[in-house]
């Protein structure tokens, strides 16, 4: 299924000094995928747009800390 | 010219007094990729852009404006109250001693802003491929801000001006492909 989160796992050494973080994420935004908009996309309600940041579901896209909430900013 | 509008883009909430988070906040005050430097440049570079994207430039400059503003709000409520002692624990005291509680153009490592930040090389896309980048490392700066704060109200406005770094980064491609005049056309490379 697509999302805008990437994963990787880094090379993690028996020697590293910290704990290894074995999955590393990324943030690819939904403007990268769009292009030029295209005419006729969804919208949302004006009301809810206004909060939201933007009126155009395709590039409503929020960011939550992994810290956060675990299930909405680790990729899923 | 502008017209003023007296209340802020999208309501700043703050529910702690965290002198720390205004520490991180300020780097989208006075920092390299943040508001004061996204404004100037976009404001300054519209000039000798292809009458085409001025107003997208026009336009965009303008909200940095009113996104500044609420970065201000935000340090404002984060350190109004706060003691010098917790200025201090916030290792806010080099800050103190220099401006009190009052606001200044400096990043989040205290450097004062400088306009080597920013850049208008008359070369639109040039301009228009340093204006993507600042978005996106706006919005890298956003989600690393929401990474270390711990204030939900605060992070429903960052992740606001986050999303709206998401649509000018997106904008400013779409400028992008106007410049390059090939969007209507059957290509055969």
């Amino acid at each position: 299924m697509f999302t805008t989160r990437k994963q990787y796992e880094p090379y993690t050494s028996p020697f590293d000094p910290c704990p290894p973080i074995r999955v590393k994420t990324y943030v690819t935004a939904p403007n990268l995928y769009v292009g030029f908009q295209p005419p006729n996309l969804p919208q949302f309600p004006l009301r809810e747009a206004l909060m939201k940041g933007t009126l155009w579901q395709v590039f409503y896209d929020p960011y939550y800390s992994p810290y956060e909430t675990k299930t909405k900013g680790d990729g899923s | 010219m502008w017209i003023y509008e007296k209340k802020l883009q999208y309501p700043v909430r703050v529910s702690t007094c965290n002198p720390r988070l205004a520490k991180y906040l300020i780097e989208q005050y006075g920092g390299a990729d943040g508001e004061l430097a996204a404004a100037l440049r976009y404001l300054n570079q519209r000039y000798t852009l292809p009458p085409k994207v001025i107003g997208l430039l026009n336009d965009i400059g303008t909200e940095e404006l009113a996104h500044l503003e609420m970065i201000a709000t935000m340090v404002y409520k984060l350190t109004k109250d706060a003691t010098p002692e917790q200025l201090k624990e916030a290792g806010l005291e080099p800050h103190y001693i220099d401006h009190e509680r009052a606001l200044f153009y400096h990043n989040a490592a205290g450097v004062p802003f400088t306009a080597t930040y920013i850049q208008a090389k008359g070369d639109p896309i040039t301009d228009l491929y340093e204006d993507i980048a600042a978005e996106e490392k706006a919005r890298a700066t956003y989600q690393w801000i929401i990474n270390m704060s711990d204030d939900p109200d605060l992070n429903d406005g960052l992740r606001f001006l986050r999303e709206r770094e998401i649509i000018h980064a997106q904008r400013f491609r779409e400028a992008v492909e106007i410049l390059k005049e090939e969007r209507n056309h059957k290509k055969v490379f």
